[in-house]
């Protein structure tokens, strides 16, 4: 019985092994000709969270893209789901397992930046090739229709003289939403850490919602499209939001900015993509140059419209720059507000 | 009478061949769905997203995504029912009593009860839905940090039943339980606890691979070890056919009231913005198991044991959509991505939505309705179809679920941690089951135990680490005395025998063996 066993590992172990270094092989030689018609094979396009997310989304808006225009040189795109730790195991298996590979790509954002820094990943965005931010959300601040505040500027007078007086309420720690309460305590000159203290996160949309409504916080951030409905109706009031000028936070009327409020404070909740290292300079070409054909094509101007995603184009060495200055800027606030 | 005059118009829009094809559709796949171990309806209805958009069609699709999860409901029990193998944490609870159905021969009749309480409950929970969303909504979205906690400590005490015959080996499996549920981030902090600097432990454990090694690959490898000590299919099947829908007279009698109580326990729940599927269930279990009349058949079959929790677990569906539709709070994953379809149609859930769209909200209430109609109409006799699975030889029967968990459990994360996760427990779910530890414990410390935890911890940050919040507020107060007395009441006649100097006349509820 054991020997029938070892007689199929074996050819097994064999194939696996021989499939692995054909495919080394493979990849190594030309990079150039391979540029010149990429994709050469199908596009592998990494989630690294579960379907239904925000990352899940724009991946599988990008494959559609690309393959309902035409951009694959004939070939396909998949779309995979590696989930866990906001995103850093992905990242860890992007910079670690796929190397020098071009047809690997990853979707990452914001929350990922700042994953990287609460749970201490070994692996940062600085060791992807970076290729493109793709959309932008912004946040909102948003507090119970019968709350005092009216302005954002009594509530940051407040935090200011008293940072415990204030209850918050958004998504996970050292999340998006925690990540902006510690700015903006920053930017109206309060304690950060202690003001950041006392945010409570909860998991998903609807418990901070639930919260802002039972009356557990006083006041609710999130992304602008969580709370619309509920501005709308009435039920919760927004007092800014976090892009650079004020957008409709759902009531009709434009809610002003937080820099508009009079802090100098923005911050958006991006989603971009990211290579895999050491892709050579003429693969990055040809990457670019698919990704800004997919955002020039006209279908991907339809998904941001279906989706409601703000277009927040930057590419190449713009991209890259916005990401190691988004890095800084994220790493120094959860370090000050103790989550670094 | 307004909402009933609405509710007729939703028919009108539902019972389109188109819509009926779609909810024949989602109802199938949904079974298939809920069959297969790991891969749940939220999942499948993520998956199936995109496809929907090109559908274009908001009513279908949505009627499509309410059967998926109805027929997921369903389907989960099946397996749970037949081969001890629940995919979600839902069916847990089926799967104590209904399991020992099946061994005894009688999978036809546990079945019958699951599918036709399913339809019990989905029918009257339909209607409490249509008829008291806004108001329940409003009272929903009134409970706070602290009454959750109450609510999951009153969950905990009167879920005791759960732990079986031995106290000892129960309290251990919910430790084990407990401790699972540690591992992670900290919700509130961010700190890592137990990951041994495994980033994908980072996440925690996520409950569907714990089920799945518990349940699937546990039972596995358990059968497994001993060969030759079983016959060559699972179970000899009683002759079928005795009385109406494969359920005897007794059978109806002992299956009505549980499917009432189930629901009654399961679409509140639901309702709850932090409550959930699982509590229900197995709340329900403790409940019935309490009332029966036939306190020994309870470990060896007791058809009440599979009636309650299947009409919980399908009752709580239109609770969750309950605070979804009325004010956009999605309590559950699956919820959670249909608020994300609702918004790809431009439809915002909320206050608004029964005003600007009844057509749609009451479309969809009615297709629950056409839904269950269906589910029935398929799985009764579709229940012929399933008990022959138990025909298949053994071996082939425990590869199949071996290869189908290990699939479940991949396609979820994607990551091949989850798998080895998932099979270490299974050894020790082995182990459990050779030395007789209950396994359903474990899940129980697994949902409970972080809920108490957070809930506590945002109560006291909330305050300012104020202990007296717990006592403040009069439903957390209620709530907590509720507690007290579903702890202390057993043992009052032996207290108050005790003080009057004589032995205690009846033995404790639980803990019978130590």
């Amino acid at each position: 019985m054991f020997k029938r066993a070892l007689a199929v590992a074996v050819p097994a172990v064999l194939l696996f092994a021989t499939g692995c270094a054909d495919q080394s092989v493979g990849e190594s030689p030309a990079p150039d000709a391979a540029a010149a018609k990429y994709p050469a094979k199908t596009l592998q396009i990494m989630a690294p969270a579960g379907a239904g997310g925000g990352w899940d989304t724009t991946a599988r808006s990008m494959q559609k893209t690309l393959q309902e225009s035409g951009l694959l040189n004939g070939q396909s795109a998949e779309v995979r789901n590696v989930t866990g730790a906001a995103g850093t195991i992905g990242l860890a298996e992007l910079v670690t397992s796929h190397q020098k590979d071009a047809h690997q790509l990853m979707v990452t954002g914001l929350v990922m930046v700042g994953g990287v820094v609460t749970n201490k990943s070994p692996v940062d965005l600085s060791k992807t090739t970076p290729i493109a931010t793709l959309t932008a959300e912004s946040e909102v601040v948003v507090v119970h229709k019968d709350s005092k505040y009216t302005t954002l500027k009594q509530l940051a007078d407040d935090i200011k003289a008293d940072p415990t007086s204030v209850k918050w309420g958004g998504g996970s720690a050292g999340g998006t939403d925690q990540i902006l309460v510690g700015l903006l305590a920053k930017a109206a000159g309060a304690d950060a850490k202690a003001v950041a203290k006392q945010y409570v996160a909860y998991s998903g949309g609807g418990e901070t919602k639930a919260a802002l409504l039972s009356g557990d916080v006083t006041v609710a951030v999130s992304g602008t499209s969580e709370f619309a409905d509920l501005v709308k109706a009435g039920t919760v009031r927004a007092l800014a939001v976090s892009g650079a000028t004020g957008a409709d936070a759902g009531a009709g009327t434009p809610a002003p900015s937080i820099k508009e409020s009079g802090y100098d404070l923005e911050l958006l909740n991006w989603r971009g993509v990211v290579a895999p290292p050491g892709i050579s300079d003429s693969e990055r070409t040809a990457v670019l140059k698919l990704v800004d054909d997919l955002h020039n094509s006209p279908q991907w101007k339809q998904e941001l419209a279906d989706k409601k995603w703000q277009d927040f184009y930057k590419s190449g060495d713009e991209a890259a720059a916005f990401y190691a200055a988004e890095s800084t800027r994220i790493k120094t606030v959860l370090t000050e507000i103790g989550l670094g | 009478m307004n909402s009933f005059m609405d509710l007729l118009a939703g028919f009108g829009t539902v019972l389109t061949p188109v819509n009926l094809l779609y909810a024949a559709i989602g109802v199938t796949i949904g079974t298939l769905v809920g069959v297969l171990p790991g891969i749940g309806p939220a999942l499948t209805i993520a998956l199936l997203l995109p496809v929907a958009l090109r559908l274009d069609d908001p009513t279908g699709t949505l009627i499509m995504f309410a059967g998926i999860y109805a027929g997921a409901m369903y389907g989960g029990s099946t397996t749970s029912i037949l081969l001890n193998t629940p995919g979600e944490s839902s069916s847990v609870a089926t799967s104590i009593e209904g399991y020992q159905m099946a061994r005894r021969g009688r999978a036809r009749a546990a079945l019958a009860t699951a599918a036709i309480g399913s339809f019990v409950a989905g029918t009257i929970s339909t209607v409490l839905l249509a008829l008291v969303a806004t108001p329940m909504a409003r009272l929903a979205v009134t409970f706070r940090a602290s009454d959750y906690f109450a609510l999951a400590v009153l969950a905990m005490v009167t879920v005791t039943a759960m732990v079986g015959a031995s106290l000892v080996r129960g309290l251990m499996s919910l430790t084990f339980g407990l401790f699972l549920g540690l591992i992670g981030l900290d919700s509130l902090t961010g700190q890592a606890r137990f990951t041994f600097g495994v980033p994908a432990l980072l996440d925690g454990v996520d409950i569907v691979t714990v089920i799945v090694g518990l349940f699937a690959i546990g039972e596995t490898l358990y059968i497994a070890t001993r060969p030759r000590d079983l016959p060559d299919t699972v179970t000899p099947l009683e002759p079928g056919g005795k009385g109406f829908a494969w359920l005897g007279k007794a059978d109806w009698a002992r299956s009505w009231r549980p499917w009432l109580r189930g629901t009654a326990l399961g679409f509140p729940f639901g309702a709850l913005p932090s409550g959930g599927a699982e509590i229900p269930t197995f709340v329900s279990y403790t409940l019935e198991k309490r009332r029966s009349k036939h306190p020994r058949e309870w470990g060896n079959g007791a058809i009440e044991g599979v009636a309650g929790p299947e009409a919980a677990n399908n009752a709580s569906f239109s609770g969750v959509l309950v605070p979804l539709l009325t004010l956009g709070i999605p309590t559950s994953a699956t919820a959670a991505v249909m608020l994300a379809a609702f918004g790809y149609f431009d439809l915002s859930p909320g206050p608004q939505l029964f005003e600007k769209s009844p057509e749609l909200v009451w479309g969809l209430i009615a297709s629950l309705f056409i839904g269950n109609v269906m589910l029935l109409a398929l799985n009764l006799p579709m229940i012929r179809v399933w008990v022959k699975v138990l025909k298949i030889p053994r071996p082939l029967l425990y590869t199949g679920i071996l290869v189908f968990a290990t699939l479940g459990v991949y396609a979820v994360s994607g990551n091949i941690v989850d798998v080895f996760i998932a099979f270490g427990i299974g050894v020790i779910a082995v182990f459990m089951r050779r030395f007789e530890f209950p396994i359903a414990p474990v899940i129980l410390g697994l949902i409970l135990g972080p809920m108490m935890e957070t809930q506590f911890r945002r109560a006291l940050l909330l305050s300012d680490n104020d202990l007296t919040v717990f006592v403040r507020r009069p439903l957390t107060l209620i709530l907590l005395l509720l507690a007290v007395a579903a702890l202390g009441l057993p043992h009052l006649p032996r207290l108050i025998a005790r003080i009057r100097g004589r032995e205690p006349a009846g033995r404790l509820a639980f803990g019978d063996e130590d």
